[in-house]
């Protein structure tokens, strides 16, 4: 009816800004599973988020702590009284180490995260701009890093960087630099992709002609263009990274036990502790790993499939359950479109 | 996240030439040309690993340091010609690399070389054992996956392979000896073989290393259900890692397929479900999965390290793990450019494979 269409204030077709943020359009894009799923990797992910930052409140005790007022703690002991999960052969607490062990990943992802985005990014757009020889040589480096095992390349920059033996920020940047020397490659190739194919785009060439300079366009014209990947790759390589530092930590490259608290290591050390039948020690920290990886691979695998239409579900005509609901659907719709004609 | 993005582009193809337009006799000079990137990739990677491990200082002081008088150091960095300037160490080690001289190493004064050929074996059975794991476990499942597309079964399998990449060898490791060793008593905890086994079998006259073949060949059936028994967790807990992500990759291509023209065709002449399935829309998918088959083996190499570590299956990775403790980096140096060797050679077959198959990949 005409009525209401003058009343209305004109729209934004695209709607309002805060739904075009990236997860919140893809969780109003998505529909029954593919929402659940979204949904429940989204939970895990906060989960391990809060957990990270409130660490210092959840955690009865220090990471390193192996004793209080009331004396030592008991070693190996079964989960349950004071000590919420058990303690270690070494009379650590179990569940304050897998609290703490969050706080060391997310400050390992973060750090590797941002500077493999930043080194990445930066190549891909220089040489995917730029081209020839440069861009030939830094192609066949990636190419190179990139096929080669990452947890390989991570335990030879390990030792580069530290020797194998860390502290606290010492440990966490020797992983983080490691993890970063992995990723570098992908963001590298994603990257120079999209370079190569924005430069032939006509408001390139425009720019070129009306001046601008190289470093403005690939900041202004290519840069701005060629990122709207990224956050996927993000989420995708927070969970990769969170397994190569698990796997550095279970090498014994990780950082020490009295510097930080990391899942990995804490496995290393619950392998003996199997064959007694002691399984506190490990299943623990290795669920914190799984539910962690887990949550941020469903996050990024929802946001990917949510933005290939050919993945996504379709949602129905009407919230109903299929079949005749939709089709009563279609034709209210229908009626709708002739009533207002 | 490599493993998760689907058919990543196979590395050098870009580096072709593209201009190039041959009818017919593109694929000897395709095989010609990917065979000669095989040297930069590794050569690339050998450089990279020499001058990284280089920066902590000489080898010696890193294995021995603290445990000899400076001068008894001093005298053997001397001998072993750490002291010369790092150039000329590079360079004559890339001509020891060619003659297969992989150097000594520092904790157990063996040659390297010797040391690969004895663990190499092992570790090649583990990754043999943990692939057909993953095709046994990733192809079917995902057919099914396919199949059943956005309904409960789909569902399960899809949080199932993510469930197989989210969770490390050495968790799923633990949790299996656990289960299967500890608690149930069904299987071996760990190693290859027990001590009365693996002496039958290293005694053997020419053995390949490989413990199942050598069972087979001198016909001791004891010996090989002792090493099968062996194998098995290992082989479950690396092979889960690959076959979510077959998986996945079934499902994705099996998916496009199904919706190609000539599947709809077969439908409307009234071919079944199930033969549309293995037959008409299976084949063209299974394309993609060599490739992926042949990056997998990175993924499947670096696995092993953790695996073997976890069950201490004496192959590579569990040597790697212990000189790494060791701190004797020119054992660790040789592993890491053996396995880039493997890996490159690996590649190099994959896309001459994938050239074979797809004609579009020579171009």
């Amino acid at each position: 009816m005409s009525t209401t269409a003058v009343n209305e204030p004109v729209k934004d077709p695209r709607g309002p800004w805060f739904r075009r943020l990236p997860i919140i359009s893809q969780f109003n894009k998505s529909v029954g599973l593919q929402r659940g799923m979204l949904v429940g990797g989204l939970v895990l992910t906060a989960l391990f988020l809060l957990t990270a930052i409130f660490a210092p409140l959840i955690a009865p005790f220090g990471f390193s702590q192996i004793s209080d007022a009331e004396g030592n703690f008991p070693s190996q002991q079964p989960p349950g009284g004071k000590h919420l999960w058990g303690t270690t052969v070494g009379s650590y607490d179990v569940f304050s180490r897998v609290v703490w062990g969050a706080q060391t990943a997310v400050l390992v992802i973060v750090v590797a995260v941002v500077m493999s985005i930043f080194i990445g990014v930066i190549l891909g757009l220089v040489s995917g701009y730029i081209g020839g020889g440069l861009d030939r040589t830094l192609v066949v480096i990636a190419d190179a890093i990139y096929a080669f095992p990452p947890l390989l390349v991570a335990i030879v920059m390990a030792i580069a960087i530290s020797g194998g033996r860390s502290s606290l920020w010492g440990g966490i940047l020797a992983a983080a630099i490691s993890i970063t020397v992995v990723f570098i490659p992908q963001y590298f190739r994603v990257i120079r992709a999209e370079t190569i194919r924005l430069k032939a785009e006509p408001f390139v060439e425009s720019a070129k002609v009306v001046g601008a300079s190289n470093i403005r366009i690939m900041r202004l014209h290519v840069f701005k263009n060629a990122t709207r990947t990224l956050p996927l790759i993000f989420t995708l390589n927070a969970s990769e990274a969170i397994l190569t530092l698990a796997g550095l930590g279970f090498l014994g490259f990780g950082i020490e036990p009295t510097s930080a608290a990391e899942w990995g290591f804490d496995l290393n050390k619950a392998l003996a502790d199997t064959t007694s039948g002691i399984w506190w020690t490990g299943v623990y920290p290795g669920l914190a790993i799984v539910l962690t990886v887990l949550g941020l691979t469903l996050v990024g695998e929802s946001i990917n499939d949510l933005n290939d239409p050919r993945l996504r579900g379709r949602k129905k005509a009407v919230s109903g359950k299929g079949g005749p609901d939709s089709t009563t659907g279609a034709q209210a719709a229908l009626d709708a479109e002739v009533r207002s004609s | 996240m490599t493993t998760l993005i689907e058919a990543p582009p196979t590395d050098g193809e870009g580096l072709l030439p593209m201009k190039k337009k041959s009818t017919g006799g593109g694929l000897g000079r395709y095989i010609f040309i990917r065979f000669f990137l095989i040297f930069p990739t590794i050569l690339i990677l050998v450089t990279m690993v020499f001058f990284l491990m280089r920066t902590t200082g000489d080898p010696i002081t890193a294995a021995l340091g603290g445990r000899l008088p400076p001068e008894q150091l001093a005298e053997r960095i001397t001998a072993a010609g750490y002291d010369r300037p790092i150039f000329v160490q590079y360079f004559e080690y890339l001509s020891q690399l060619l003659t297969g001289n992989f150097g000594t190493t520092l904790s157990d004064n063996r040659p390297v070389a010797e040391m690969l050929v004895t663990y190499g074996a092992a570790t090649l059975e583990l990754t043999i054992n943990a692939l057909l794991v993953a095709l046994v476990v990733g192809i079917p499942l995902g057919l099914i996956a396919a199949h059943r597309r956005d309904k409960g079964p789909d569902a399960g399998l899809r949080v199932f392979a993510i469930l197989c990449y989210a969770t490390p060898v050495f968790f799923s490791g633990l949790l299996f000896k656990l289960t299967f060793s500890v608690w149930l008593g069904w299987l071996p905890v760990a190693g290859r073989a027990t001590p009365a086994t693996e002496l039958a079998l290293t005694s053997l006259e020419a053995p390949t290393g490989i413990y199942w073949l050598d069972a087979i060949r001198s016909g001791n059936m004891a010996a090989l259900a002792d090493v099968m028994a062996h194998a098995v967790l290992p082989a479950l807990a690396l092979g889960l890692l690959t076959a979510g992500i077959f998986l996945r990759l079934v499902r994705t291509n099996v998916i496009g397929t199904l919706g190609k023209d000539y599947v709809e065709a077969g439908r409307s002449r009234g071919v079944s479900e199930y033969r549309l399935l293995t037959k008409h829309a299976y084949k063209p998918a299974l394309i993609p999965i060599i490739t992926v088959m042949g990056l997998q083996i990175a993924v499947l190499l670096g696995g092993a390290v953790l695996t073997e570590t976890t069950f201490e299956w004496k192959g590579l990775g569990f040597q790697l793990a212990t000189y790494l403790t060791a701190r004797d980096f020119v054992a660790v140096q040789g592993i890491v450019v053996l396995l880039a060797v493997i890996v490159a050679v690996t590649n190099f077959f994959v896309d001459i494979v994938a050239a074979l198959i797809d004609p579009r990949v020579r171009y």
